[in-house]
């Protein structure tokens, strides 16, 4: 293989899948009487992050109720029931995620 | 994301400055690249709440915008047309790279990072043809699919990018069915998380000696072709084919870790062994040849021999010094292997994979106080997942055991030049036949 001719190699990188865009919901009118879930993924202190956000509405939002709402396993399991609370019972979700 | 587009919720999602585009590129790929993100200062763990305050009162450090300005706009700010388009779009990747110089090649690869930065056997379609031969398999054959961690994509790859791959690490024909099992096993050896951790790969059966993999003196160590190039294969083709391996975008591991160069790759000395073959453990014959793959390699601790007269306390030292999420397997040269027959009695792995089970314990205020504990083990003991849940009615003073029984293993390993052993915290994924791929 000579050094200064071109050569062909092959590209060593896989296939991605396609890609599906989706759509965000819906955004709210305001705040103002809405219900916001603060969900805690219980990761490296989330939640006291979290619990901060929600003294922030307290002090500067008093009119916007917060729910604190910790994931019921770790992150890394899906957790139906709480997001079907969260749809039943919300209006806006924070998700925190720590580190 | 799930919160926004299943349930109908809409939702901000807040990280820390340095995940910015781990985040935004898991986004992207999951469709939702408008996804409503906002950054704190990093980091959150260890913070007091009066500093968390004041995160949370100032700015996006990426886009110098007050926080909950952010926070409340992504709530409440209407969507654009281009946050409610519902598309579909393929990517793709071409077979082979625009023709070049030898050098100019060289520098492409390190730049698109598809090496591990150091110099590699370029693929052309000679050599990768020339790997192709040593498995009877289609090179068009789809091998499987990966990703580096939970929240990405899967991508795929056939038996002629894993040949790629394998070339590139320098590996001979006869390896590449081993490199295929790999590869087909779907564990990455290149996971993104942020513990920095790697892989292990032990290899069974008649395989080992038939491309001549070392199990003896140096096993572990540089100094056996099929060993050092098979675990290199691994790691290329787990970077390469489940789509990167970038600091900062797929790869999020704070210190790095050298085990990531070749994993831990080797054979287990089954010659010298006093016990059953690890892949036998696992539902292979013997004579059959397959590898077991090890994920989150990071803590080792290590000894001399055992001990008459305090052995016990030493093993339960060594074992109190791994974290609690990642449960020991222990890699014991032939003669601690023998060792622990004449100290114990254990006749067989499973008679001291249940003693190590039973000995390591700690008291439950500290066990539950780590933070790994914290993150992956207490949610799901509260969610009421067994053992865990009444692992967490100890009183804090109780010894409670640190691991359960089916994540402990045992590797014999080494080339009897002194009873040297050591425990790697790991976390066994799967054994791989090696035959099918053949």
């Amino acid at each position: 293989m000579a050094g200064n001719d071109a050569i062909t190699v092959l590209n060593p990188v896989g296939y991605p899948p396609k890609v599906t865009r989706r759509s965000l919901a819906p955004r709210l009118d305001q705040l103002d009487g809405k219900t916001v879930y603060l969900v805690d993924c219980r990761f490296d202190d989330s939640e006291l992050l979290l619990r901060e956000i929600q003294n922030w509405f307290h002090d500067r939002m008093p009119g916007v109720r917060t729910v604190f709402k910790r994931i019921s396993s770790n992150y890394l399991m899906d957790d139906p029931a709480t997001w079907e609370e969260i749809r039943a019972n919300g209006d806006g979700a924070i998700i925190g995620v720590g580190h | 994301m799930k919160i926004d587009h299943d349930y109908g919720v809409p939702t901000v999602a807040v990280h820390t400055s340095v995940f910015q585009w781990v985040v935004r590129s898991v986004a992207r790929a999951n469709g939702m690249p408008h996804m409503r993100q906002v950054f704190v200062p990093q980091p959150v763990i260890g913070k007091t709440s009066a500093e968390l305050r004041a995160y949370v009162d100032g700015k996006d450090p990426i886009t110098n915008r007050p926080v909950m300005q952010e926070v409340i706009e992504g709530l409440a700010a209407p969507l654009g047309e281009h946050e409610m388009a519902e598309t579909e779009f393929e990517r793709s990747t071409p077979r082979s790279v625009e023709p070049a110089a030898e050098e100019e090649l060289n520098r492409l690869f390190r730049e698109n990072r598809w090496t591990d930065q150091l110099p590699i056997i370029l693929p052309t379609e000679e050599r990768v043809a020339a790997m192709l031969a040593g498995t009877s398999r289609k090179p068009e054959e789809v091998v499987g699919h990966m990703r580096p961690t939970d929240f990405r994509e899967y991508w795929e790859y056939t038996v002629e990018k894993v040949a790629v791959n394998a070339v590139m690490a320098g590996a001979k024909p006869e390896y590449f069915p081993v490199i295929l099992a790999l590869a087909a096993s779907g564990v990455s050896a290149r996971g993104s998380s942020t513990s920095s951790m790697a892989s292990m790969a032990v290899v069974n059966g008649p395989i080992r000696n038939q491309i001549g993999m070392n199990c003896g003196t140096g096993a572990m160590a540089p100094y056996n072709h099929a060993n050092a190039t098979i675990g290199r294969a691994y790691n290329l083709l787990s970077q390469n084919l489940q789509g990167g391996s970038e600091p900062g975008h797929t790869y999020m591991g704070s210190q790095g870790n050298a085990y990531a160069y070749g994993s831990v790759t080797f054979g287990e000395n089954e010659e010298r062994s006093p016990w059953e073959p690890f892949h036998a453990q696992h539902g292979f014959k013997p004579a059959q040849s397959a590898v077991s793959l090890f994920t989150g390699c990071r803590a080792t601790t290590f000894s001399l021999g055992l001990r008459e007269r305090h052995w016990r306390e030493h093993v339960r030292n060594m074992l109190r010094g791994l974290d609690p999420r990642t449960p020991p397997t222990l890699l014991l040269d032939p003669i601690a292997a023998r060792m622990f027959i004449d100290r114990g009695g254990f006749k067989s792995k499973d008679e001291l994979i249940a003693w190590i089970d039973d000995n390591a314990r700690m008291p439950a205020g500290e066990f539950w106080d780590y933070q790994l504990a914290q993150n992956y083990i207490y949610p799901r003991a509260t969610f009421g997942e067994e053992p865990w849940a009444a692992r967490l009615k100890a009183a804090p003073d109780e010894p409670i055991q640190m691991f359960l029984r089916k994540d402990i293993h045992v590797v014999v390993v080494g080339g009897e030049t002194n009873p040297y052993w050591r425990i790697m915290g790991c976390t066994y994924q799967k054994t791989v036949s090696v035959d099918e791929w053949r």
